[in-house]
This record gives structure tokens, sequence and C-alpha cells, in this order.
């Protein structure tokens, strides 16, 4: 069977939820591990991991990080070829796992690894290259392009196929140069083996295993150990105390109703990994935990078993986590018969990663027909007595309604299903604009966070700013409208017509 | 113009402002001319308006494709307080062409432990030699579509690249839809009319 697994790593975690090494699981499974460092090899190891799987009998990991993956460079193809379709062959003793035929495998995975070591010698993948210098470089990855570019007098010995790692290699390579440094991102994966099979070399120490690296922070690294004398700098000076510009919840997105409406109650609310965890942002801060994809509402369980909170716990969770990895944590609610209350935020679609399709929509990600499961009918199929559906773009009515669903002893649902105003369709309706006149520059609704909405020129006896809003940012939502206390909000025809009078 | 033989772009802006594309643009029309090129960017959340930036490297053979702090020869930027947050990116003799758009986020406007900074071009000429400061928001509103900035950016910025105009041309045809096209020509010819006297081009 050919398997390959890509799994992507995200130093400084530009968008993810922790900084971890995936290379590790290559180790822990005794299993192949391809790295590219550029979109070439990416594309090329691809090819190559499939004909490793296929001729060790083994699956093959290959890891990129961020800056492999969001980076584009000029990319040769090669010829395509067809792969014959083959069909799976029942065989007991490799495919059933039972305790007997299992230790027959673990035999076969350490012969694989002693082949794979020999491979690992003898691939492309790994190789050196030779400038005449006494100080040799290790490295993989992308770390190999911003050692490269910092440095491109040493010898390099990069290495591509890094798990087994060609210690024969290495060892030779060590032996032929006065001093040689591993450059790895992340932790120190190459250095601690090479160290352990007895080798010296040098790395973690002067790179550092925190965030992302860079050429500027290799160069760093270089200067410490006294190998390279020039780093790049800055001449310009950084600008001090910039505001900040942290991503919000879009004009229009349904999500600010549902967060209005928790800030309000004070619960505590427990998310997940979505587009509404900028709720958790200022001025909203209506979102207080977001550990993992799937983790707000057994997160839920647990505050509410101990109880935590006389107000309640609400687990916030988009419908793409929720058919992810949020059913089993309702099981649990019901099984167990916490009393959760969980909103599920249904934009009908996967905002943040960029619109795609999921189970509930009805289309493939190829936008192609497909079966479509229904959230509400799954929720009562797992044995939820109150699921109640609404509107978020209806402030009473969502606070009046995770109200009462706060008050029931059981676990219950509600689905909140206005959707995304981005996708699949840009939805735009008829902004609503600023009666400057009615307008007490209360700052009610600069709290809700809305981008369309900002600080006028115009100013109470206070001097504090009245509100305008940008007619070309807003969609319609009537969120700030509903909240104004002065009803200063209006839909722009309204107000037209109030002018003429 | 002359060729350097290596350049290093930093384009910055705000979500939705079409930074992605403007690199896009770039990157092709130098792989046409026949460099290596390599390009990056983090947009997980771009749409969202938080920042987003993109570094194009252009040279015979690239390695990194992130630039480095005070690397860039060319920084543009769509939104001019993060033209200045990003300035220090640039070379001290590079060139900044920014946008004088202004986008003031909800956060400093419903919080008062952050101010956008007072003529941020200003501050900007101060400490760099050539800023080109560009009404593009004017420009575009002229042509009839605010979602202009980018290509009348690019088409000021080409004037410090080696790249023939018509290659230019040939890849904005390709890269903008059909109906999109004649305006955006118009947006980087109105562009390419733009550039700093004191700098040779
Ligand atoms: C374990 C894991 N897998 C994938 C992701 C990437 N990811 C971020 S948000 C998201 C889904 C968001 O969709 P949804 O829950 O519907 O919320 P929306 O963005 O539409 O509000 C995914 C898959 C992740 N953060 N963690």
């Amino acid at each position: 069977m050919v398997v390959v697994v890509v799994s992507a790593d995200d130093p400084a975690m530009h968008s993810s939820q922790n900084e971890q090494d995936n290379r590790f699981y290559a180790r822990f499974a005794n299993i192949p591990l391809l790295e590219p460092a550029d979109s070439q090899e990416a594309k090329d190891m691809v090819v190559s991991a499939y004909e490793i799987s296929e001729i060790f009998d083994t699956p093959v990991l290959l890891r990129t990080t961020t800056r492999v993956s969001h980076s584009k460079g000029i990319v040769e193809f090669a010829e395509k070829t067809e792969a014959p379709h083959k069909q799976f062959v029942k065989d007991a003793s490799k495919y059933v796992m039972v305790p007997s035929n299992a230790r027959g495998r673990h035999q076969i995975v350490e012969e694989r690894l002693e082949k794979l070591k020999q491979f690992s010698e003898e691939t492309p993948f790994n190789f050196i290259e030779e400038n005449g210098s006494k100080i040799g470089i290790i490295t993989g990855s992308i770390a190999y392009q911003y050692a490269k570019e910092v440095a491109p007098q040493f010898d390099y010995l990069k290495l591509g196929f890094s798990y087994p790692l060609p210690m024969k290699k290495i060892g030779e390579f060590i032996k032929n140069h006065d001093k040689v440094l591993v450059v790895e991102e992340l932790e120190p994966f190459y250095e601690d083996q090479i160290k352990a099979a007895g080798l010296k070399v040098e790395g973690k120490k002067y790179f550092g295993h925190l965030g992302e690296l860079s050429p500027y922070r290799v160069a760093v690294g270089f200067k410490e150990v006294g190998v390279l004398d020039e780093i790049p700098v800055a001449v310009i000076s950084p600008e001090e105390n910039m505001f900040p510009r942290p991503p919000v919840l879009c004009p229009g997105c349904p999500h600010r109703g549902a967060f209005m409406a928790l800030k309000k109650l004070k619960v505590n609310v427990t998310g997940d990994i979505g587009c509404y965890t900028l709720g958790a942002l200022e001025p909203l801060n209506a979102l207080h935990s977001c550990i993992c994809m799937g983790a707000s509402i057994g997160n839920a369980i647990g505050m509410e078993r101990v109880n935590n909170s006389d107000k309640g716990t609400v687990a916030v969770i988009g419908d793409s986590t929720f058919l992810h990895s949020g059913i089993t944590g309702l099981m649990d609610a019901v099984y167990n018969k916490t009393k959760v209350t969980v909103m599920i935020l249904d934009n009908s679609t996967t905002a943040m990663t960029g619109g795609q399709q999921h189970p509930a929509t009805g289309l493939t990600l190829m936008g192609k027909e497909a079966g479509r499961v229904d959230i509400p009918t799954v929720v009562k199929a797992l044995g939820v007595k109150s699921v109640r559906i609404l509107d978020d773009y209806d402030y009473e009515a969502t606070l009046k309604t995770i109200k009462e669903e706060l008050e029931r002893p059981e676990p219950s649902v509600i689905i909140a299903n206005r959707p995304c105003v981005l996708m699949p369709k840009r939805i735009m309706d008829e902004p609503y604009v600023v009666d400057a006149e009615l307008c007490t520059a209360c700052s009610a609704c600069f709290n809700i966070s809305c981008p369309a909405i900002s600080a006028s020129e115009e100013t109470n006896k206070h001097g504090r700013p009245k509100a305008v809003i940008d007619e070309t940012l807003c969609t319609g939502c009537s969120l700030c409208a509903q909240i104004c206390p002065t009803e200063a909000i209006i839909l722009k025809s309204h107000f037209v017509k109030v002018e003429e009078v | 113009m002359k060729d350097n033989n290596n350049y290093g772009i930093l384009i910055v802006g705000v979500g939705g402002q079409g930074v992605l594309l403007a690199s896009e643009i770039i990157s092709e029309t130098a792989m046409k001319y026949g460099y290596d090129v390599k390009k990056s960017e983090v947009h997980g959340m771009s749409q969202r308006g938080g920042i987003v930036s993109s570094h194009v490297k252009i040279a015979p053979k690239v390695y990194s494709p992130t630039l480095s702090y005070g690397q860039a020869d060319i920084l543009m930027a769509f939104e001019q307080a993060e033209g200045l947050r990003f300035l220090d990116w640039m070379k001290k003799d590079g060139v900044a062409i920014i946008s004088t758009t202004e986008l003031i986020p909800a956060i400093v406007t419903s919080s008062k432990k952050y101010n956008y900074p007072e003529k941020p071009v200003e501050i900007m000429k101060k400490k760099a030699q050539n800023v080109i400061a560009v009404n593009a928001d004017a420009i575009a509103a002229e042509l009839g579509n605010p979602r202009l900035i980018n290509t009348i950016l690019l088409g000021v910025a080409s004037n410090y690249l080696p790249f023939e105009s018509e290659l230019w041309m040939e890849v904005i045809k390709k890269r903008v839809k059909a109906k999109f096209v004649d305006i955006n020509v118009e947006a980087f010819n109105r562009g390419l009319k733009i550039q700093l006297s004191s700098v040779e081009a």
C-alpha cells in the first residue's frame, strides 16, 4: 500500500495555536522523512515519496514549514507518468494487527529501517556542496536557504531525506571540516541524533529553537560562533509605538451578533478555532479559551462539572469545526448529563481558511454536488433535547435565546445560521449611516469592533468623537443600529428622506 | 534603466487591498524577463483587516524567499502608516512608494491606548532618502474604481525595475479579470508617470 502523509509546521505560529516540530513523528513511527526546501523540491519530493513508499512498503512523511508552503518559486515539470491501478490484496499477517501478526510486523519495520538507512546514504536528496571551506554546515528545509543566502562560502551538507539520517555521510563531512554547525528550525532534530551518534557538532545554542529562523537570525548565529563578520542590518530605525492592526471580524460578520450577546451576559465562553476566535480580541473580549480545534465543548463540560461559574458556560464552535471534531464532545455532554450550552455558529462555510466547503454545505471542495449532513438532525440524534435555531443578526432574539438556554439543567444547543458575508457570495445590502445630530458620541458602536465604523471629525461637547460609517464597507447588517441608544444609526435611504423633509 | 541584477521588494498593506495580486504580477514579470524569483507571504488572516506583507526576491539565483531588515530595494505600501511600520526593511537608498491612503483600524478608534501617526509620509521623508507619496485614492477615484491602488503603485514601481512595459502589460492582462483589464492598464500607465526626479530611472 502506498501512503504519503504531508504535514506543515508553522514556526512563529503565523496562524496556528502551537509551535511544534512534526519531524519527530517520523522517528516515533519509524518511517522515512522528506523535507523540501523550496517549491521545486516540494514537487519533486512528492513524486519520490510515492516511489519510496512503494519500494520500501512504508508510509512516508513529507514535512514542510510555513515558509516552504507559503512561498512560490519557479518550478520545472517532468514528464507526467501514469501509475497502474492496483487492487487491495488480502494479507491478514500484514493488515490485521492482532498481537500475533503485529509482532511479526514490528520485526519488519526494524528491518525496513536498516534498508532506509542505506538509502539515506545514497539518495541525491542528501547532497554535499563543496566550496573549499573549513566550515561545514549541516542543514535542511528553509534553514538551508537562509544559511546559503548569508554565507554561500561555507561547505554544505543539505539534508532532504532526513529520517533516518545518513549518519556515515554526516560522519565523513564532520571529519573533513574543522568546525561543523547544524542549522535547523525549531527543535534540534538532526543535532541531537548526530550528537547521540558520538559526533561533534554545535547548533541550537546559537540559533535558538523558538519562532522561525530568517537570514538575519542565521547570520547573527554565525557571527556569534565567530565564522561570519558581517550581518545584514537595518539602517533606518524602526518606528516606535506603532498601533497594532489585529485581524478583526469583517463588517457584517454574523459572529459579531453572537459575541455582542455573550459579552452582555458575562458568561464564560469556551472557544474553538475559526473566524469566531477573533471574538476574543479587544474590544469584544467575549471568548475566553481556544486551545485546539474541537476543544470548546470538552472545555465547557469540564468547567461546568466543577461549577466554575454561577452565570453558566457557553461553548462556541463553528459549523466546520463542529463537524470535524465537535460531535464527540457533544455526545460526551449528553452521555454525562452535563449542563452546557453549545452555540454552533453556522455561517455555512469554513471562512477562516478561505471558504472551503464542508459536509453540511452539500458541495465538494471542487464545488460539485455532494451529500449533505444536516446539523440540527445530527444534534437531535445525539440526544440533545433543546435545539434552538436563530439568526445572529437579531441581537435581542440572540440575547434572549442564550439566556433561556443557560437556565436549562441539561445540555442544549443553539444554532445561529446567518451565512458569512464574504463566502461563497459577497453580500452587500443597503448601508447604514450615522445621523450626527442624534449621535451623542457614547461609543457603544465602537465597542462592537466593526471596521466600517470609525471616529468622525465631529465631537460632542466633551470633545469625544461621534461615529461615522464607511458606506463602501457597511453591508447593512444592522447590528450597530440595534444597539445605538439614540437611534442615530439609520438606513441610508431613510436618512435622505429625513433630510428632504 | 540600469539592471542591478538583484532586487528585494516588500509590498505591504491591509487585507483586501490587493497586496498578493501585486506581488504575483511582479514575480511573474520578473520570471518572464528571465530571472529566478521567489516570493513569500503569510496571509491566513488577510481577509480580516490585518496587515498583509509580501516579500519578492529577484536575482539570477535566489535562496531565501524572505528579505531581512534593511534589505528591500523597493518598499510599496498601499496604506501610509503601514509604509511607516515597514520602513526599516528598506535600504537607506531604497525607494519607498507610498499610497497616501489612510485606514484607521477600529482598535485605534475604540481605545485610548493607541494613536494613528500624524503625517506618516512626513516622518518617512525624514527617515529615508527616496519617498514617493502617491495620492492613489484620488487617481483611482478619477478612473472610477477604488480598487486600483495596487496597479497604480505597480506602475510607479516599474520605473525602478528593468522590465519593459510590454512585459508588464502581458502579465497584467493575464492576471486580472477580462472586464477589468483596460482600467488596470490605465491605472498602471498613470503610475508610470510618477517618479522621483532625484532618482536615476
Ligand atoms: C487541528 C487543526 N486543523 C486545522 C486547522 C485550520 N483551521 C483553522 S480555522 C478552521 C475551520 C474554521 O471553520 P469554522 O469552524 O466553520 O469557522 P469559521 O471560520 O467559518 O467562522 C480550520 C480547519 C486548525 N486550526 N487546527
